[in-house]
């Protein structure tokens, strides 16, 4: 055997390979939130759009992306296989196991979390990812902005409309004044419409909970895994993993399908 | 001395005696010894460390113990520390100052040219160990600490916290899976030797049973050794493991191998008192407490009374009414007085009606004093000027926590009680056996190609052993005497080819263990296993314990001798001998103790005087020391078993040409 | 104080190997709180034997905390309720009158139960085997003080080394993994200078047969120090974590 597969074959590489998948999911995440904050942004989805349109198109982007999803299916993949090699560990199960005693629950649950968080990933994509590269539901907006009043107007596009580029900038005056219009295909809005639906928000703010509770363990966890376990460092990792990763971006993630429902 | 026990002790002068033999004895060559098989029985420090190095000598090598792990041999269990000569401290210690303590410690009934080998190849040890990666203590200069131990006067044993046996043990045991994983060894776990096979009165393997399928198995050796331990579990409560036994010596003792000093039997000081008839087994708090622990019992006997009636507390006490007795007898060395002594000094108090807890059989060992002496050295050290009576206690508490915080916690687990609030209580309990099969120079028994190894052996420790020398006994001979050792015999055996285990000598002895486990299994009588177990220990700590007299000695072998009937009457053995079965490994061993009993009595019987732990209470001192007799008891007791119990009393007479012998003082 | 309790217990029974296996239940009375959990069992077997039945197998040797053989499996925690000490130093005193005590083997695919409660944990001393060592024969060892160690590493390694092999590491995870155990011994040597030579080598080698040998993997979560008896903790997972790795990455093999 080669000692590449031999080393991501052991127990050892293969925790290594869910430490790394995984952290660099976490980095995603922070990208993610910060970008979907636009959400919150009072411009009719404007921003938003515009950041959907660079996300799909620039070239880097997409190459990390592709990544990103091989990353996401990997990690999904080796946990499950660990999953299933754990459980074979144990053929004979305890007739009464009290985790509770030694371990977090989050920590003996990240099987079932991460499952939650793959079935969501899917509905998500689903939902907006897919609708939006493939879908025929996503019209376009087109946005005037007032150059010299600096308002905006946003004006829904007949749903026949349709155009080469996900995003059209035109400058144009007339005797009113001078406009920037920017049409562009309203993801924003789609966003808006499906958050008006119970279940959904429902089901959004329930899976945060699970990436919630899947970072509680998993961001410290990976760190372990590298070998960083130090009484000098113990402190930051736990602190930024609590409190950024599962605290802050879930609920910051959870907050925008809420804001939606009650707009 | 009789023919039948030849020491083969080197001539010469005894600082050459070692080296001079070691650099003639016989060798085998390199081919010859890939031919030559040894059987190791037991995985203690001496057996672990013998297979490794014999191993790695090139013999082929079986090793047999009866737990499921080489790694769980009671040695595991030493606490306190390994003594070895390298004068670290500077203190003036030496090769001949740790032979002359050990002699002396022993009281004079050691041999001189065994124990000044020990003392030389201690230093090795240390070496060896640390280099296999002994994690000892270390001070901050990154050099190996010492501590102090009873019945010395220097500082010479090496420690790692209170676990020293198991760091040790673990060194030796990595050792052997080493070589097991390289197919040097050949490792039988969960298997019980039952039986010697002997062929024209030369050793030629064993008989063992598996202790999971049952099955009995034949095993061919040119060498069997036998690193098996002590015996002390003959008196039930021991602080020996539950499962160690005297099965495989006493197997070979049946076979002409001679039983050496069999009473000789060390009885610690300070173990955790016995708190009901429940008791399985006693608990040992190192002698290291010894150092910073100062014991006592009341002055006064209606404190006593109040005490056992729990009417007062211990620190109700007022100084003046306390007796730190063993300060107070032996001002010299105080409560680092040798086990023996210590022991029956407690015995002495509580029987004169002193004893502290609802049993009357326990004395204090008390840390307040060295608490606050450490405290206020800390205090000195922070350049605190007028601490609190509290930031003192806390301060002294922390350092006795950081020197001793794995016993105390085992104490309060035990008892339930917090050591650093309240004294702790310490009762002397057995602990070791100084006698063991009789063994030359060689560490041979009388039966060729039968060797006897660590405790298993009677060899070095006299009639009472030093703290901190089993360790360092178990080690010097499985790493640095029977490697050369077993030469002189080997080398002599190259020509025997492995004898086929159909002979007709493994067939007989096969079907006597057969015969003797069917008769067991068979006797379905009434009473369980331990039943007679503790009614023989209770025997044996009554008569033949801490103190002794013939009177009792002789009732005690008629009570033995009645027990060991009615055993074989009415023990029941349930299950069946092809399972794993633990009541028959128990029914074994046991029915061994009732026959090594009356030995120890027979023997205690016979020796008319008191020496280390052999205490007779009709030859004491007006001040109740120990009185001995070299006139006429200054020899080694070996006795040879005959048919239906009866023994014969051979003397290897002990010859000092090095020491002058004295009485031993502690004054 | 000294009580007294009456307890039901409910014991794993299983004649051998091959055998399924099933729980008996039994009452035991009178036990007292300064009983160790084990001597409650020999009261009980000693009732057993006297009644004609079979008296429940276990594993124990030294009652002290420091062999490592006993192993039971109490109420869903390995060595029962209390943190740091093995099953032979659990005193009844931790127990409640009327309680009912669930008592199981270790369950794991590389500890078989042979009877009982008793497995076979073989698989700890094949992982020693594999590279727990340091390779030097006996007699070749220079003085002991020419190599300072620097106290908070010795002391370090003897805490890696104060493992007892019971394997309760294995019982407790969820995954039956045996990183703990493997890890202080990996540990005990990294932070020796004795234990250099054979750095790199002895990590993947031990790993390896970890492996092989069926356990689990590592999921972190604690459960194998928590309930460790010698309270070994989760950094020497840790240094086995970032030994592994350098020494595939580095290593000439």
């Amino acid at each position: 055997m080669n000692w590449v597969t031999k080393m991501f074959s052991s127990s050892l590489g293969q925790k290594f390979i869910m430490a790394l998948t995984g952290l660099f999911l976490c980095t995603f995440l922070v990208i993610h939130m910060i970008g979907n904050l636009q959400l919150f942004k009072s411009d009719f989805g404007l921003a938003f759009n515009t950041y959907a349109v660079f996300m799909t198109t620039f070239p880097l982007i997409k190459v990390v992306s592709y990544l990103l999803y091989a990353s996401v299916l990997f990690h999904a993949f080796k946990g499950f296989m660990l999953v299933a090699k754990n459980r074979k560990a144990r053929p004979v199960k305890y007739a009464v196991q009290d985790g509770a005693a030694n371990s977090h629950w989050t920590s003996r649950s990240m099987g079932l979390l991460g499952t939650i968080i793959l079935l969501f990933i899917v509905v998500h994509m689903k939902n907006f990812w897919y609708e939006y590269k493939f879908g025929h539901e996503i019209g376009y907006t087109a946005y005037i902005q007032d150059i010299h009043k600096d308002t905006l107007v946003s004006q829904a596009m007949e749903p026949s409309y349709t155009q080469v580029k996900k995003i059209e900038e035109v400058n144009y005056s007339n005797e009113s004044g001078q406009y920037h219009v920017t049409i562009v295909k309203d993801l924003y809005k789609e966003v808006a419409v499906e958050f008006k639906e119970w279940w959904l928000v429902a089901l959004y703010v329930l899976c945060m909970f699970a990436v919630a509770f899947h970072l509680y363990h998993g961001f410290q966890s990976a760190f372990q895994t590298f070998g960083i376990n130090h009484s000098k460092f113990n402190g930051l990792i736990n602190f930024i993993g609590i409190w950024f990763f599962s605290v802050i971006i879930p609920a910051s993630f959870a907050a925008m399908p809420l804001f939606f429902f009650f707009k | 001395m009789t023919s039948k026990l030849d020491s083969k002790i080197p001539e010469g002068n005894l600082e050459q005696k070692w080296t001079k033999y070691r650099s003639t004895v016989p060798l085998v060559n390199p081919a010859n010894k890939r031919s030559l098989e040894v059987l190791i029985i037991g995985s203690g420090l001496a057996g672990a460390s013998a297979a490794a190095s014999l191993a790695e000598l090139g013999y082929k090598v079986k090793v047999f113990c009866f737990q499921d792990s080489a790694r769980r041999a009671h040695s595991i269990a030493a606490q306190g520390g390994i003594n070895a000569a390298k004068n670290y401290q500077n203190d003036g210690d030496s090769t001949y100052r740790l032979f002359y303590d050990t002699i002396k410690g022993g009281d004079y009934r050691a041999r001189e040219a065994n124990v000044y080998r020990l003392a030389e190849v201690s230093a090795n040890i240390i070496d060896q160990c640390v280099a296999s990666g002994v994690p000892f203590a270390r001070e901050y200069g990154g050099l190996l600490s010492n501590r102090s131990f009873g019945g010395t006067q220097v500082q010479r044993t090496f420690y790692a916290a209170g676990q020293t046996g198991q760091q040790l043990l673990l060194g030796a045991y990595s050792g052997l899976q080493r070589q097991v994983g390289m197919g040097n060894v050949k490792m039988y776990a969960r298997h019980e030797m039952l039986e010697v096979v002997t062929i024209d009165g030369v050793c030629r393997g064993i008989i063992a049973r598996d202790l999971t399928t049952g099955n009995l198995e034949r095993h061919f050796g040119h060498a069997v050794l036998l690193c098996t331990g002590g015996y002390g579990n003959v008196f039930y409560l021991s602080t020996n493991a539950m499962g160690s036994n005297v099965t495989a010596a006493w197997k070979a003792h049946k076979k002409g191998a001679m039983m050496a000093n069999p009473c000789f039997t060390q009885i610690h000081p300070t173990c955790i008192p016995v708190s009901g008839d429940h008791q399985s087994k006693l608990t040992l708090m190192s002698e290291s407490l010894r150092n910073d622990g100062r014991i006592w019992v009341p002055a006064k006997k209606e404190d006593a009374v109040a005490l056992r009636e729990n009417r007062i507390k211990p620190n109700d006490i007022k100084e003046e009414d306390r007796d730190y007795y063993l300060e107070r007898r032996y001002p010299a060395f105080g409560n680092l007085v040798p086990r023996d002594v210590a022991s029956r000094a407690a015995k002495e108090r509580c029987d004169a009606g002193f004893g502290v807890n609802k049993t009357g059989e326990a004395v204090f060992l008390d840390f307040a004093f060295n608490t606050i002496r450490y405290g206020n050295m800390e205090a000195t050290k922070k350049g605190m000027h007028n601490p609190t009576q509290d930031q003192i206690v806390e301060m002294g508490r922390a350092v006795v926590k950081e020197k001793y915080g794995n016993l105390f916690d085992m104490y309060q687990q035990i008892t339930g009680v917090n050591p650093y609030e309240q004294p702790m209580m310490i009762y002397p309990a057995v602990h070791y056996t100084m006698g063991g099969l009789w063994v030359d120079y060689n560490l041979m028994t009388n039966i060729p190609g039968l060797y006897a190894l660590g405790e298993a052996n009677f060899s070095e420790h006299g009639a009472n052993r030093l703290g901190a020398s089993a360790l360092m006994q178990g080690l010097a001979d499985g790493y640095f005497v029977i490697p050369y050792t077993i030469g002189a015999y080997l080398n002599k055996e190259i020509m025997t080819k492995a004898i086929p285990t159909d002979h007709e000598a493994f067939v007989a002895a096969e079907n006597k263990v057969k015969g003797t486990i069917d008769q067991l299994m068979g006797i379905k009588g009434t009473k369980s296993v331990d039943y007679f177990h503790k009614r023989l220990g209770l025997i044996m700590w009554n008569k033949c314990g801490m103190a002794r007299n013939s009177e009792e000695l002789t009732k005690a072998i008629s009570e033995i001798q009645a027990l060991r009937k009615e055993f074989w009457n009415d023990v029941r053995v349930p299950g069946d001998a092809n399972e794993m079965n633990p009541e028959l490994e128990k029914a074994v061993r046991v029915a061994d103790f009732l026959e090594l009993g009356e030995l120890m009595c027979k023997d205690a019987l016979t020796r008319n005087e008191s020496c280390g732990g052999h205490f007779r209470e009709e030859f004491q001192t007006e001040e109740g020391e120990a009185m001995r007799d070299d006139e006429n008891y200054k020899y080694v007791a070996a006795w040879e078993y005959f048919e239906g119990n009866t023994w014969e009393l051979h003397k290897e007479d002990l010859v000092y040409e090095n020491i002058k012998i004295a009485q031993r003082s502690y004054k | 104080m000294e009580k007294n309790l009456n307890l039901s217990l409910k014991v794993w029974r299983q004649k051998n190997a091959k055998d399924k296996g099933q729980f008996e239940t039994y009452k035991v009375n009178d036990i007292s709180t300064d009983m160790s959990f084990l001597e409650m069992f020999d009261v009980l077997n000693e009732r057993l034997i006297v009644e004609g039945k079979e008296p429940i197998a276990f594993d124990h040797d030294c009652r002290e905390g420091i062999c490592g053989m006993c192993s039971m499996f109490i109420n869903g925690r390995p060595h029962g309720p209390k943190q740091g000490i093995t099953t032979c130093q659990l005193h009844m005193r931790s127990f409640n009158d009327g309680d009912t005590i669930v008592v199981e083997p270790w369950r794991a695919s590389p500890f078989p139960v042979i009877k009982d409660l008793v497995v076979d944990r073989t698989a700890f001393d094949r992982i020693i085997s594999a590279g727990g060592f340091i390779s030097i024969n006996t007699g070749n060892a220079q003085d002991a003080n020419a190599l300072p160690i620097p106290k908070d590493d010795a002391d370090e390694s003897f805490a890696a080394a104060s493992c007892i092999g019971c394997g309760a590491c294995v019982a407790a995870c969820k995954n039956a993994s045996a990183m703990l155990f493997v890890s202080a011994k990996v540990s005990q040597f990294a932070l020796l200078p004795q234990g250099q030579p054979e750095r790199k080598q002895r990590v993947m080698e031990m790993v390896a047969q970890m492996d092989s040998e069926g356990f689990g993997s590592c999921t972190n979560t604690g459960a194998c120090s928590a309930e460790c008896p010698k309270e070994i903790s989760l950094t020497h997972i840790a240094r086995m974590n970032r030994d592994y790795i350098s020494a595939e990455l580095s290593s000439a093999k």
